[in-house]
């Protein structure tokens, strides 16, 4: 990468080097001006499609208050634990159903971690046994990425009913090509000596993965299924809205009915639930990584 | 053994191997010297096949090495063994783990993917490692070594292929003189004891002329000497550094003061001839 510099005729070094340098710079300024101007062109359109209306706004933000305000509960100071009980009326339900929520995650998370783990050796463009697989695996990979995880529970609840298992194929999918993405990434870089090495002593391609490439890039993979289980969790709470199982599904049911206080103490749950998973997952994630011996 | 004929290997408008024809009989110590770039390791990355050669053939006992493919190809790799300069081991495995790499071409697929190896081939693993005195370190990182423990893990792992040949690329290049000494003498003990065939890369010709049989001088991808280490004249060695060898990489290869520092692995194993 890079210009060679060729002198001219009689031109010592440094000026010529001035001189590419003053063209580079002349090419790069023409470059920059064009990506400024394409970004201005993307944000007017945006804004116009958007309907990105200071007016509207303005006039939204007190409605925005207002519902704050609806769905807010009503604690009194000398009243506080038998407001905090009838706001949480029925935790219990809630509890059963936020396990539920981060179960659906987990195997969710589980079989798509999985399915792109096998998927990302030969969707990785260095490590591919050859071009029709890499095609097919990158493109299947693109696919599962591509559409949202609620539109896969969406075709999976009308096919296999309401209920915590579309949830848990819709994640997995889903997880599949967002995984499986990433693992082939951390596979581009691993160290190609490795796989020589390994591949000089007669391995075949799968025995070469595995001693070869494993071994390097296991604690990423484990940092990303992790990572991926975090945004799993919040997705299983949303993915409910159509049906498919967890909070989602009660969630949407009290929005549905305008049974507000029960709305902000969803919420509130919902929240709660997914910072623990983070915090806890992001501990993991840091004792795991820089381990021991491998495998 | 080993039969050689008008091997060439280009990229593009480059060849990096230019009609090489030679022979190698059984239990031969051969070391190729030349300059970077005159295709040394691409001679031998040909013969391991983990690059194909571009035109010529290989023949090994009968084999006709550049025609394999699939199965066939993977136990020529096995019975060729491979030591790389970087020496290319999984550096968080640990380092039996590494030397049982070596056995995998013997076994089916699937046990070795879940890492099952027999009693009898750990042992072989734990043997191999003995011999280069590294037994004591077989359950720590491969990481965790130094450059020359790393090195002779990899003889290790080569040992465990039980090969006929063993294709050694650079093998000192990135060892202190010390290490260098006692990589080489391992090499050596193989070729002398199992009589394998040993080819290998090497940058000092001193190191090669004390232990070595034969020397194989490469130019430009064409073997421009072939002959015992006596043979190996300073005027023989200044053909095959070309340019009249007066320049740094020369001075190194014979070990002589340069500009920089002496090249003290070539001086030692000068004195130890």
């Amino acid at each position: 990468m890079g210009t060679i510099i060729h002198p001219k005729n009689g031109e010592d070094w440094a000026s010529s080097f001035e001189r590419a340098r003053a063209e580079l710079a002349r090419a790069k300024r023409a470059r920059n001006a064009s990506f400024v101007l394409l970004l201005l062109f993307a944000l007017g359109i945006s804004f116009w499609a958007g309907e990105v209306r200071t007016s509207t706004l303005l006039e939204g933000i007190p409605n925005f208050f207002n519902y704050i305000n609806d769905i807010a509960p009503e604690l009194r100071h000398d009243h506080l634990l038998t407001d905090l009980g009838e706001w949480y009326w029925n935790l219990g339900h809630w509890l059963i159903l936020l396990v539920d929520t981060v179960l659906i995650a987990f195997l969710g998370t589980f079989l798509g971690t999985v399915a792109a783990f096998l998927l990302s050796f030969p969707a990785s463009r260095n490590l591919s046994p050859n071009g029709t697989v890499h095609f097919a695996s990158r493109r299947l990979l693109e696919f599962a990425r591509a559409v949202p995880e609620l539109v896969y529970a969406l075709v999976f609840v009308f096919s296999f009913g309401i209920g915590p298992l579309p949830g848990v194929l819709a994640l997995a999918v889903h997880t599949t090509g967002a995984l499986g993405k990433l693992f082939s990434e951390a596979n581009e870089n691993a160290s190609l000596d490795t796989v020589e090495g390994v591949r000089s002593v007669g391995a075949d391609w799968f025995q070469t993965m595995r001693f070869a490439v494993v071994p390097q890039v296991l604690p990423n993979f484990l940092s990303y299924s992790l990572l991926r289980f975090e945004i799993n969790v919040r997705a299983a709470s949303v993915i409910g809205f159509v049906g498919a199982g967890g909070i989602g599904q009660e969630l949407m049911f009290v929005i549905r009915q305008f049974v507000y206080s029960d709305i902000s103490a969803l919420v509130l749950l919902i929240i709660l639930t997914v910072v623990l998973m983070d915090i806890s997952c992001e501990r993991l994630r840091h004792r795991l990584i820089g381990r021991e011996a491998l495998l | 053994m080993l039969s050689i004929k008008n091997l060439h290997k280009r990229y593009g408008a480059a060849t990096a191997v230019n009609g090489v024809t030679v022979d190698i009989p059984e239990g031969q110590m051969v070391g190729i010297i030349g300059r970077s770039g005159a295709g040394k390791s691409t001679l031998l990355r040909l013969i391991n096949r983990l690059t194909d050669a571009s035109e010529g053939g290989i023949v090994c006992c009968g084999e006709e090495v550049t025609a394999l493919s699939g199965r066939a190809l993977r136990g020529w790799r096995a019975r060729c063994a491979m030591i790389f300069q970087q020496f290319n081991l999984v550096s968080r495995l640990s380092v039996v783990a590494n030397v049982l790499i070596g056995r995998i071409a013997y076994r089916s697929t699937l046990p070795t993917l879940f890492n099952f190896f027999s009693l009898e081939e750990r042992a072989m693993a734990v043997r191999a490692l003995e011999r280069l005195d590294m037994a004591a370190n077989a359950l720590k990182r491969a990481d965790a070594l130094s450059g020359g423990q790393q090195q002779r893990v990899a003889i290790a792992r080569a040992l465990v292929q039980e090969p006929r040949l063993v294709l050694a690329d650079e093998p000192i290049a990135s060892l202190d003189p010390h290490n260098a000494a006692r990589v080489m003498d391992a090499l050596r003990t193989i070729n002398r004891e199992e009589g394998i065939t040993v080819l290998t890369n090497l940058h000092q010709v001193g190191t090669a002329k004390s232990y070595c049989d034969r020397i194989l001088g490469m130019a430009h991808g064409r073997i421009v000497f072939d002959g015992p280490p006596e043979a190996l004249t300073l005027t023989r060695v200044q053909e095959i550094y070309g340019a009249g060898g007066e320049d740094e990489e020369v001075r190194q290869a014979l070990g002589l003061p340069g500009q920089s520092r002496p090249e003290a692995a070539g001086g030692a194993c000068l004195a130890s001839a």
